[in-house]
């Protein structure tokens, strides 16, 4: 694997796969009915003590 | 018998840097090792004196339903402690470009004294912050006591002998010149060790969480752990001249090494500052403001876009050198798109005051953490705009990055890593409450004094600096000589360490406070914002 091979890889597959989680995650962040959970999550902190 | 192991590491350490002292190869690494061998003979006869030599079954065995505070206890005494000398070493350091006959050869010259500032500040106060604050922050949302028994207090002896051995090395003269990097192999190697024994015990309390989820703080808390050891391996790959030397040379070289230098720079900002201080701040303004986060989903996206983003963004570092320009294009668009996790972040920290804004008035370690929050946002707003090339051309190598850097370190990272210990220590010494916090409006209002005069004075300076290099004259020719512009900068440079003592005297009575408030002690005081009106006296009628 030459330097090329890993660039050309670089700035398309690879580009296009951390592009494409991103999305998801902020998809899967803001699905319906994630507001519950996340509302949830957000008072573990204040739980304790 | 009790620290039987440790007893016998730190002892066979010990003889090991008598031996390294004993077949040095050259005389820096000689001197180093005897420092070695004397915090290491001085540590085994206080393992010594701590030690009991009654039968181990006598031993009262720890309870695991107890959370692990030892560590987190020294962790806040250590920060203060290095807190101090790195500000102290600031201040000389900032006086030492106004008067040059400060500088003492050949221990305490600038460029000595300079890298002790940025990694006592950066790596012994940031990084004592950090481990303490996310050893409490884990623990309490996992609900579960740290893993790895005495591993804990490894790292935190184990981190400490890695700021001694870089700070002393500063000052023999032993540097691999990598900027916030500087230790040399072997100091590299023992880190390494150590911070794998803080990945062991963070990533084994969250195995062993009773809390189904993992709260977003201590994501950031791991993203920090996972890419500083990446950062830290990659960045210090290089073979050293000899074992029993102190001269290593970079695996790297030309270009390679420097985007290596920089990719590495830029994010022990981005993930030692920010990742880190973000999980502080997910966890500690919550607490201090008795309310969630403003929006859990936006921390969320927050944190991905801070991974995802960070990473890149290292080539603006080397704008207008050798490096690609591909690749210097590709540094400043990742930069500019920072501002995304930059503003989630910030709304996410303010926002949650929303409806509580008149803790601001009442509560001064609130204060300190808002400032703190804002300052993260505009020093990670003045950063992206620094990266752009057109904007470089004017600010790179001027005092601007400096006062750039310090809005961040002394508002974003200073601030909240003092609110997080004013936080932190009536609830680790079981005290009701601080010792005064009238103290902390007072240290408030003098950091925020010294952060204001210091960025503005860079400001000014760096602009100036700016403008006099590249100054033409009709003929062609440069209108002011380097040294005029070095002339030109002093009475900035004394205004900046007015500043920067500021900011030393507020953490001294930091210092205060807590001593203070660890003896048991309680100042009488009027509470801030007035009286509260108590039930009666409110409802009473007119007369």
């Amino acid at each position: 694997m030459d330097y090329n091979t890993m660039r050309e890889f670089a700035d398309s597959w690879a580009l296009l796969a951390m592009f494409v989680f991103f999305v998801g995650v902020v998809l899967f962040a803001f699905r319906p009915g994630s507001k519950k959970q996340a509302d949830e999550a957000a008072r573990i902190p204040l739980k304790d003590e | 018998m009790k620290y039987r192991t440790e007893l016998v590491g730190v002892g066979f350490a010990t003889f090991l840097a008598l031996l390294g002292a004993a077949f040095a190869r050259d005389a820096l690494f000689q001197a180093h090792m005897w420092v070695l061998f004397f915090v290491l003979l001085g540590g085994t006869v206080l393992l010594l004196r701590q030690t009991r030599w009654g039968a181990a079954a006598a031993e009262p065995v720890q309870s695991e339903a107890a959370y692990m505070d030892g560590p987190i206890r020294y962790g806040a005494i250590a920060t203060l402690f290095w807190g101090i000398a790195g500000f102290l070493v600031g201040v000389i350091i900032a006086l030492q470009l106004a008067f040059p006959d400060l500088n003492i050869e050949p221990w305490f010259n600038f460029g000595r004294m300079r890298p002790l500032h940025t990694s006592a500040v950066i790596f012994a106060f940031g990084g004592n912050a950090l481990i303490a604050t996310s050893f409490y922050v884990v623990q309490r949302t996992s609900r579960a006591r740290l893993f790895g028994g005495d591993l804990a207090w490894f790292v935190f002896w184990g981190y400490q002998l890695f700021i001694v051995m870089a700070a002393t090395g500063y000052l023999l003269g032993i540097t691999q010149s990598r900027e916030y990097a500087e230790p040399e192999w072997y100091v590299d190697l023992w880190l390494t060790l150590v911070w794998v024994a803080y990945l062991v015990v963070f990533l084994g309390t969250i195995f062993k969480r009773k809390e189904p989820h993992i709260y977003v703080a201590n994501w950031f808390y791991l993203s920090f752990i996972v890419t500083i050891a990446m950062l830290h391996v990659v960045n210090n790959l290089a073979v050293p001249v000899s074992f029993l030397g102190f001269k290593s040379y970079s695996a790297f070289s030309g270009v390679q090494d420097a985007l290596t230098q920089w990719w590495y720079g830029h994010n022990a900002v981005g993930f030692f500052l920010t990742a880190g201080f973000l999980g502080m701040m997910y966890y500690f303004v919550p607490k201090q403001a008795e309310r969630p986060i403003y929006s859990y989903r936006l921390s969320i996206v927050h944190f991905w876009a801070l991974i995802f983003l960070y990473i890149w963004a290292g080539p603006h570092h080397l704008h207008y050198t050798a490096l690609p320009d591909w690749a210097q294009t590709l540094g400043m668009v990742f930069s500019i798109m920072l501002w995304m996790p930059s503003w989630g972040g910030m709304i996410n920290g303010l926002m949650t005051l929303s409806g509580a804004w008149d803790k601001l008035r009442t509560d001064p370690i609130i204060r300190m953490m808002v400032l703190a929050i804002a300052f993260y946002g505009m020093s990670t707003f003045e950063g992206p705009m620094m990266s752009i090339k057109a904007v470089n051309s004017l600010s790179h190598y001027t005092d601007w990055t400096i006062g750039h850097v310090h809005s961040g370190a002394l508002g974003w990272v200073g601030m909240i890593s003092f609110g997080a210990v004013y936080y932190l220590v009536p609830k680790l010494w079981h005290r009701e409450r601080l010792y005064s916090l009238r103290l902390v409006t007072w240290h408030f209002w003098l950091a925020t004094l010294g952060i204001v005069v210091y960025a503005a004075v860079m400001w000014v300076s760096g602009i100036q600096q700016g403008l006099m290099w590249r100054e033409y004259d009709d003929q062609g020719f440069l209108v002011y000589s380097f040294a005029e512009t070095v002339q030109a900068m002093f009475p900035y440079y004394v205004v900046r360490a007015i500043g920067g003592l500021l900011y030393l005297i507020g953490a001294l009575v930091m210092v205060w406070n807590v001593a203070m408030t660890i003896l048991g002690h309680q100042r009488q005081e009027e509470p801030i914002g007035g009286a509260k009106p108590s039930s009666q006296s409110g409802l009473q009628p007119a007369e």
